[in-house]
């Protein structure tokens, strides 16, 4: 009847009505019960149906502009104020051979008229810009969906390059799919032939081509995208009114064109979120504005030290625009002169912040142990990618867990902080700062490359509702000797944070000297005293133990044997695969991380009220391993290491799985 | 005073030696050259006026390394190699402060020779001083990367096999706009090398010859014992011709068939040919030539003094003028406005 409801569970529950009676998806569909209508029958008005969630997936040649394209359909959903998350996946070659399957990039978005979790599992629709697009994607189409292939890319030596002998378009492998065969690059071409541009000039447009036809089918706003166009081509102003030319042949072609003979309403998602003003936002830049938030919080200069990495750099190319904010970033010689110059900085009083990723934090590890032996704020922020080694630059994975909790010499603590959206990227990045400022330590942040890229709507916060983040400098004595003579002791604590007084360089009378070797216990000087050692040993580690986080909340409406445990970037789609195994009356409780180092007090009572925890992790079970060390509870690993996230169709199995185990 | 120290507070009453001496043991081995630097630096930080809380060191590791603790300033001991970036990041987020880096030839030479050669082409505002002794003392006597080839070390037993560096050479190589050798015996001259230094704006290197007498004893004894200093010593000063040896019998030509410098007796012939030093000059290519008339192994015919001394933009200065810049273009930061950008859409009850 309709391809656009692959896997309806995921839409079936809405969050804010755990344990409600719910109807069975296919009721609640309305594209399900709008009448069907043959469009040869109509009278030329084209039939409008009403959705209540798409999954669009572009594929093309890393060349062919992908990612602005998804880029693009992404911000004039977030305008039209649908709810929505995106994955983009492109290869780490910049360029690949042309027409390869390694070559192929692709952006994913999920967009519906209500809450939701992930950037979805099975596209409704692929766009397809080239045999190589059509054939990498074409496992993760399900049956029935739509699929619009650039024809004018199926000739001989393109297709023979990925291996297909006969043409897919004709030899029938392709009829369990709605597809539409449109010449992209033909009618590209022809709608600029005006404009005096090369052959292959033109083509580049094709992708803003699709991108008005996807507008069309779906009645996304365009305004935005042909300023968005003019602005970025403003240097070259025929390219832009180019693009904007091809943008809306591509418009017109659907409206036109009988292939098309459906357009569909996905109506804003105004009921799933409370009051506010909204924007669409990716993790990394949530990240970059988290960080300049929490500087002007703590009323301090922000200093990055960072070496460009995938998929941090972001972070590095945003914070360099905000020099007004007084931001200093600087692109060091590497990823040890990245993480010392932040911690100088630190050492000079500036909220110092190095970025980057699991090699990087390799290199970093050093560093990290110096800066907790001085006990100064700084932030490592770890935008994890699939590992070891160089690994999977431009793919996900969480596998940088016990890197962050252990990967370095000695007994050397590190409070972990993990964002679970996109959007969280903002408040983790706050969070972080308040404990490396508070506390007078270093803090990971780690995020994933999922987060980083992909996007989704974020209420923007007022000002006056972020915390105060203000600091007080050391500024006179804070220890009177035995004789009475007032002096500074470096190494004095706080005595309810075991934080030690931040005493920066320019501070008259408070002159003293820190350094990696151990301290003795207040003075700061040199010590190799073994019981001071052991004294300095157990306070640092007092010291992140009794870090305060806010406690674990479980969500668990209705009364659960077995809790599902996640964190970071997992929380989308293992919130999605609970919804579905509570709409099928599978009873199942949730619980999400955001503090790893130390955990919330009450996760070891949290986890002994249930018969069986799952702890579904894109690593082979680091987390797992940290809470049967800790805890000893039988906590049950489910992971995936393919460089994806989960996907929550496949993560409902698996949690039903273990269920009935 | 100079462009370089012109936003470090000046001190409020006049300074001793004894201000800048910390209560810390000093821990060198008796007679380690080190205490002479030390000594030197302590004595001459007063000259420069400057409030001590606004002074800095910073070291890595090694026994040069230490130094910081028996400087009664802010000071930081960190890891092996890594100074010069710490110290790239303090320097550039506080211009009031006057920021030194104390390394060894191995801390920097060898382990820290990334961020060395760095901080010297960016011309960060920090003052360098090398201690080179030619070994690895710390670690008990292994060579080091400017250990003479051929080195007996407990690592080399049969001899080192590696080619050294010139530190000299290395740091005009890297771009430095300030590079200078002195030794540590001459405190009169050492004092002179550290002042110009302070003085400078950017990144100053300072290679300082330190005799380890534990494990590389009288690696400078060339230079230093009186007879035969007269011989392999030469003392660079700008605007000089530059003449050495026994009553100044010696002196430095260009020889005119390839460019390159070479030591000649001077005759009533070619004495109005001798080089006149000009540390001053912006082409490094006659600094460079001085830094290699040194016999790496004999060490005669080695150059102290300042080699080069070239002003050119100061990288912390370039990045305060940028945030200014910034704020004059774009207005001061305004938060809210940043945090809901250009595309927002707002969500009614």
């Amino acid at each position: 009847m309709t391809s656009q409801v692959s896997s309806p569970a995921e839409q079936a529950e809405p969050a804010e009505q755990p344990g409600g009676v719910v109807p069975p998806a296919a009721e609640r569909d309305p594209s399900l019960l709008a009448p069907r209508l043959d469009p040869a029958e109509g009278s030329g008005a084209k039939e409008v149906r009403k959705l209540e969630r798409v999954i669009i997936r572009f594929a093309g040649d890393s060349g062919d502009g992908m990612q602005l394209t998804g880029d693009r359909f992404t911000s004039e959903t977030a305008s039209f104020g649908n709810d929505l998350s995106t994955l983009p996946n492109f290869p780490a070659e910049i360029r690949a051979p042309a027409g390869t399957l390694p070559g192929v990039s692709s952006f994913q978005l999920h967009f519906a008229d209500h809450d939701i979790l992930t950037p979805g599992d099975a596209p409704d629709v692929l766009v397809a810009m080239n045999p190589a697009a059509l054939k990498a994607n074409i496992a993760d189409v399900p049956r029935g969906a739509e699929i619009i292939v650039n024809t004018d890319e199926f000739t001989k030596r393109p297709m023979a390059k990925v291996g297909y002998a006969t043409s897919p378009l004709e030899d029938g492998s392709l009829d369990a799919y709605r597809v539409h065969p449109v010449p992209l690059t033909t009618l590209t071409i022809e709608a600029l032939k005006d404009f005096g541009l090369s052959r292959k000039e033109a083509e580049r447009s094709k992708n803003m081509f699709a991108l008005g036809l996807l507008s069309w089918m779906y009645h996304r706003p365009t305004q935005n995208t042909e300023s968005f166009l003019r602005k970025k081509f403003a240097k070259k102003p025929e390219i832009a009114e180019a693009n904007v030319t091809a943008f809306r042949a591509g418009w017109n072609f659907g409206e036109t064109t009988e292939d098309f003979a459906v357009s569909y309403e996905v109506a804003p998602a105004s009921a799933a979120f409370p009051m506010g003003t909204y924007r669409n936002i990716s993790g990394n830049l949530a990240l970059s504005y988290g960080l300049i938030a929490a500087a002007r919080q703590a009323d301090l200069p922000l200093y990055l030290g960072s070496y460009p990495i995938t998929p941090a750099s972001d972070i590095l190319h945003e914070l360099s625009k905000h020099k007004n904010f007084g931001v200093r970033t600087f692109q060091a010689e590497d990823e040890i002169a990245g993480i010392g110059a932040a911690l100088g900085a630190a050492f000079g009083g500036a909220l110092a912040v190095t970025t980057t990723s699991g090699p990087g934090v390799a290199l970093k590890s050093e560093t990290i142990g110096l800066a907790v032996s001085l006990e100064l704020p700084l932030l490592i922020v770890d935008i994890q990618r699939g590992g070891p080694s160089t690994g999977l630059p431009t793919k996900t994975e969480q596998a940088d867990l016990l890197q962050a909790m252990y990967g370095r010499n000695g007994e050397a603590p590190v409070p972990v902080v993990a964002p679970r959206t996109a959007a969280d990227c903002f408040d983790a990045a706050v969070d972080a700062a308040r404990i490396a400022l508070t506390y007078r330590t270093p803090v990971f942040l780690l995020s994933d490359g999922y987060l980083a890229n992909g996007s989704e709507p974020w209420r923007v916060p007022e000002v006056h509702e972020l915390p105060d983040l203000r600091v007080q400098f050391a500024t006179g004595p804070n220890h009177e000797l035995a004789d009475g003579t007032e002096v500074f002791w470096p190494y004095k604590r706080d005595p309810e944070t075991l934080a030690r007084p931040w005493a920066v360089p320019g501070t008259p009378g408070l002159e003293h000297r820190i350094g990696g070797i151990e301290k003795q216990d207040g003075t700061g000087n040199i010590s190799y005293d073994p019981a001071n050692h052991e004294f300095m040993v157990r306070t640092r580690q007092a010291k992140i133990d009794g870090i305060a986080v806010p406690d674990l909340d479980v969500d668990d409406p209705h009364g659960a044997k077995t809790l599902v445990l996640g964190w970071g970037s997992t929380y989308g789609p293992i919130t999605a695969a609970v919804r579905r195994l509570r709409t099928e009356g599978v009873p199942i409780a949730q619980a999400h991380l955001r503090h790893l180092n130390p955990f919330p007090k009450n996760l070891g009572e949290v986890l002994k009220r249930y018969d069986k925890v799952i702890v579904p992790e894109m690593n082979l079970g680091q987390l797992a391993t940290l809470l049967r060390a800790k805890y000893l509870v039988d906590a049950h690993s489910y992971n995936q290491v393919n460089g994806m996230p989960f996907k929550a169709e496949q993560l409902a199995t698996a949690l039903k799985e273990a269920i009935n185990d | 005073m100079t462009e370089a120290l012109k936003l470090v507070p000046k001190a409020e009453a006049k300074q001793s030696m004894k201000d800048f001496k910390s209560d810390q043991e000093v821990r060198w081995c008796p007679g380690c050259g080190d205490y002479a630097i030390l000594a030197a630096v302590q004595g001459f930080m007063p000259e420069l006026g400057l409030a001590k809380e606004n002074i800095v060191f910073v070291s890595g590791i090694g026994c040069s390394s230490r130094f910081p603790y028996y400087m009664n300033t802010y000071g930081m001991h960190s890891i092996h190699g890594r100074a010069p970036a710490i110290a790239t990041g303090l320097a550039t987020s506080r211009q009031d402060l006057s920021v030194w880096v104390v390394t060894g030839d191995g801390d920097a030479l060898s382990i820290g020779g990334n961020h060395l050669i760095h901080a010297l082409r960016r011309n960060v505002n920090l003052k360098i001083l090398l201690f080179n002794n030619r070994i690895y003392g710390l670690t008990k006597g292994q060579y080091s990367p400017t250990s003479e080839v051929g080195k007996i070390t407990k690592s080399t037993p049969m001899g080192s096999l590696d080619a050294p560096f010139n530190p000299v050479s290395l740091a005009i190589g890297a771009e430095a706009s300030f590079v200078a050798r002195t030794v540590d015996s001459d405190r009169k001259h050492l004092t002179d090398v550290l002042r110009q230094a302070a003085e400078h704006p950017g990144t100053a290197l300072v290679e300082i010859y330190q005799n380890c007498n534990i494990f590389n004893d009288g690696a400078f004894e060339a230079l230093k014992d009186k007879e035969q200093a007269q011989e392999a010593v030469i003392r660079l000063e700008h605007g000089h011709p530059i003449r050495f040896g026994t009553d100044n019998t010696k002196g430095v030509i260009r020889d005119r068939a390839t460019g390159d410098l070479r030591v000649v007796e001077v005759t009533p012939e070619n004495e109005a040919d001798i080089l006149v030093h000009d540390a001053h000059t912006a082409s490094p290519t006659t600094a460079f030539a001085l830094s290699r008339l040194a016999d790496p192994d004999t060490l005669h015919h080695t150059p102290i003094g300042v080699f080069r001394s070239t002003e050119r933009p100061v990288y912390d200065t370039l990045m305060a003028d940028q945030l200014e810049t910034a704020v004059e273009q774009k207005g001061k930061g305004d938060l809210a406005a940043l945090l809901g950008g250009n595309d927002t859409w707002t969500v009614v009850g």
